[in-house]
């Protein structure tokens, strides 16, 4: 890599990048509501988002910056298991079909802005609606991170990360710099900011996607030419490999269905899902997020074109921002940059909103200052998500990327633990809050402990996410496992916690709540908009 | 809500059972990778286990539409039931 800067694809990059905080900031105006005071304001933007606003905020979310550098990267490393995040992709759609909406209609009826809002409501427990709470909070912190890390791999190739030489002031400014940007327009915004910068970032992302897709192989030859140099690569490599080796099938199969299990607990989806207007929103984007599907498995494509095209980088990451230094020239190039820069902006600004939300209403309100007022609630939801990202700022800044990489990958198995809670609370009240607490937590610690034992070549501890499942033999996702881990003591506890008569809690949902939609009584449709002309 | 008695529908209706498929099908399709860990037959060079998963993207996403247009046809149905057994 060589340490010029490039000055076009930085000029470009930087025209892209004061655009969207213009835009941040602008935000705020955008369909302001009277009571902007309020966490149903800042922190779900009124919940007012129709289907196209919701897909790209979604979108924008959930294919984040360090999506788009590690699934080429993973191909790039190995082949076709790294492929996982299609299916993985696929499977969540017709998932989030059958519970979404109704996580939506009850949030709305009693006016929950977390998951935890909602488990509380439900199973009459502040220790499961905090176990829950504290669960997203450390899933999301090194997601949070890990979209730092892909600005850096960006900065890094257009030569602004500095060389080994300068210090560590010069070569972190330029993030600091960005970071120091999103804090402001997030806090001044809220979730406003997200979701208007979000239509910028897809257009770039789209159309980078569609040139790399068509311009790349056609300069490497062929499709034909990219696989068999990938081919060839593997081979001599004596691992990965263009198909899944049998062995590596399960792990395959079980890593795509734990992830699409884990994706929608995470608090950022679910802050994207609540911020929209109504049931049939949720339900349409469900139809039309498989777009970003298809985006997602043509850039993993590209990890075999970096192969083919003899990019050579011993940090994996730096693979596809490589590629598109060596293949586009360097206005597009700047572009390209551009698209995952802010890539990371959005799902951080989010991602720090959504932990934000929980600490404040789970934590702060639940524990510390049980009569918050709104506005109250909303200062301190402001303050923490400034608070989140300077915790991941320092956390990139000062410990190695595997850190939060690893931690990354814990969180997708202890994410996947609140499952049992959430999406059982949403069809049934059979289970029993502590057999719920109890599942939780038996899932996390088996998740935790056996990460924590894998090694890989280059690490002792918390090498990969896959080991053999107890009783089966096979290779499987570690989350997955703990997660079945979780039902079966969930479902024992309860029936023995039934027989001992323990105490329920009382449910405070009713099971029309979970079917309401906009417009039917009690389910506030949308907060009375600040300028009257602009009401429709 | 008027207590009046009504007739309910049935809970599991054919148009429900395909609603059901149409989402069970991808985690079928997806799941058995030993169906699909090949790398013939190529299209346009790239190997079968590629473009068979994204050939899914758009398969799931046409169940999905399916399943969505049933399940609104569904629901009004049984709104307009509702309804006129109300009045």
């Amino acid at each position: 890599m060589n340490n010029d800067v490039n000055g076009v694809a930085l000029g470009v990059f930087i025209f892209f990048f004061l655009a969207v905080t213009v835009m941040g900031f602008l935000a705020a105006r955008w369909r302001r509501a009277e009571n902007e005071h309020s966490l149903d304001e800042w922190g779900l933007g009124g919940r007012s988002f129709g289907t196209w606003v919701t897909w790209f905020l979604l979108g924008g979310d959930l294919y984040t910056a360090y999506t788009f550098v590690a699934v080429p990267a993973a191909i790039y490393a190995a082949g076709a298991s790294g492929f996982f995040a299609v299916p993985y992709t696929i499977l969540v759609y017709p998932l989030i079909f059958t519970f979404l909406p109704r996580l939506w209609s009850v949030s709305h009826r009693h006016g929950y802005v977390t998951t935890s809002d909602f488990v509380r409501g439900r199973f009459d427990s502040k220790g499961l609606s905090l176990a829950v709470a504290v669960t997203g909070i450390l899933a999301t912190m090194p997601y949070i991170a890990l979209q730092l890390v892909g600005i850096q791999a960006v900065l890094d190739v257009m030569g602004v990360g500095g060389g080994e030489n300068t210090n560590w002031f010069v070569k972190d400014l330029p993030l600091l710099i960005a970071f120091g940007v999103l804090a402001a327009y997030t806090y001044s915004s809220g979730l406003r900011a997200p979701a208007l910068i979000a239509f910028v970032k897809d257009a770039l992302i789209y159309i980078v996607i569609a040139v790399a897709i068509i311009y790349i192989p056609i300069k490497l030859g062929g499709f034909d030419d990219v696989f068999a140099k990938a081919g060839e690569k593997f081979t001599k490599a004596g691992a990965g490999g263009l198909v899944p080796a049998p062995a590596g099938q399960w792990t395959y199969a079980t890593l795509a269905l734990g992830s699409a299990l884990a994706l929608f607990m995470y608090p950022h989806s679910i802050t994207a899902t609540l911020s929209s207007r109504s049931r049939e929103v949720i339900r349409r984007n469900t139809t039309i997020l498989p777009l970003y599907s298809l985006m997602l498995g043509l850039l993993a494509l590209l990890g075999f074109m970096a192969i083919a095209a003899g990019v050579k980088v011993t940090n994996g990451q730096l693979a596809i921002p490589q590629l598109f230094e060596d293949m586009f020239p360097d206005w597009f190039a700047g572009v390209a940059f551009a698209a995952i820069g802010i890539g990371a902006l959005v799902p951080a600004a989010i991602m720090s909103i959504a932990a934000a939300n929980l600490f404040t209403r789970n934590i702060y309100k639940d524990f510390i200052k049980p009569d918050a007022t709104a506005k109250e609630e909303t200062r301190v939801s402001k303050i923490v998500s400034l608070l989140v990202k300077v915790g991941a700022l320092v956390f990139v800044l000062t410990m190695d990327k595997t850190v939060a990489i690893n931690f990354q990958l814990l969180g997708g198995i202890w994410i996947l633990q609140t499952f049992p809670a959430l999406v059982g609370g949403l069809f049934t009240r059979w289970f029993h809050r502590w057999a719920l607490l109890a599942g939780w937590a038996a899932g996390m610690v088996y998740g935790t402990v056996a990460a924590y034992g894998i090694a890989s070549p280059t690490q002792a501890h918390f090498g990969g996410n896959a080991k053999e499942i107890p009783g089966i033999g096979e290779i499987g996702y570690i989350g997955l496992t703990a997660f079945v881990l979780n039902v079966v003591v969930t479902v024992v506890l309860t029936f023995v916690l039934k027989a001992l008569k323990a105490p329920e809690g009382v449910d405070r949902t009713r099971p029309e709540d979970y079917t309401a939609d906009a417009g039917d009584p009690g389910v506030e449709v949308e907060l009375p908009p600040a300028t009257a002309g602009s009401a429709h | 809500m008027s207590e009046t008695p009504e007739v309910r529908p049935p809970v599991v209706t054919p148009a429900r059972v395909i609603i059901g498929l149409c989402l069970v099908a991808p985690f079928v399709a997806m799941l058995w990778v030993g169906s699909f860990a090949k790398t013939d037959p190529t299209f346009i060079g790239i190997p079968f286990f590629y473009w068979y998963q994204m050939l899914w993207v758009l398969i799931s996403t046409a169940l999905t539409v399916l399943a969505y247009r049933l399940w609104q046809h569904d629901q009004r149905s049984r709104a307009a039931a509702k309804g006129g057994a109300a009045k």
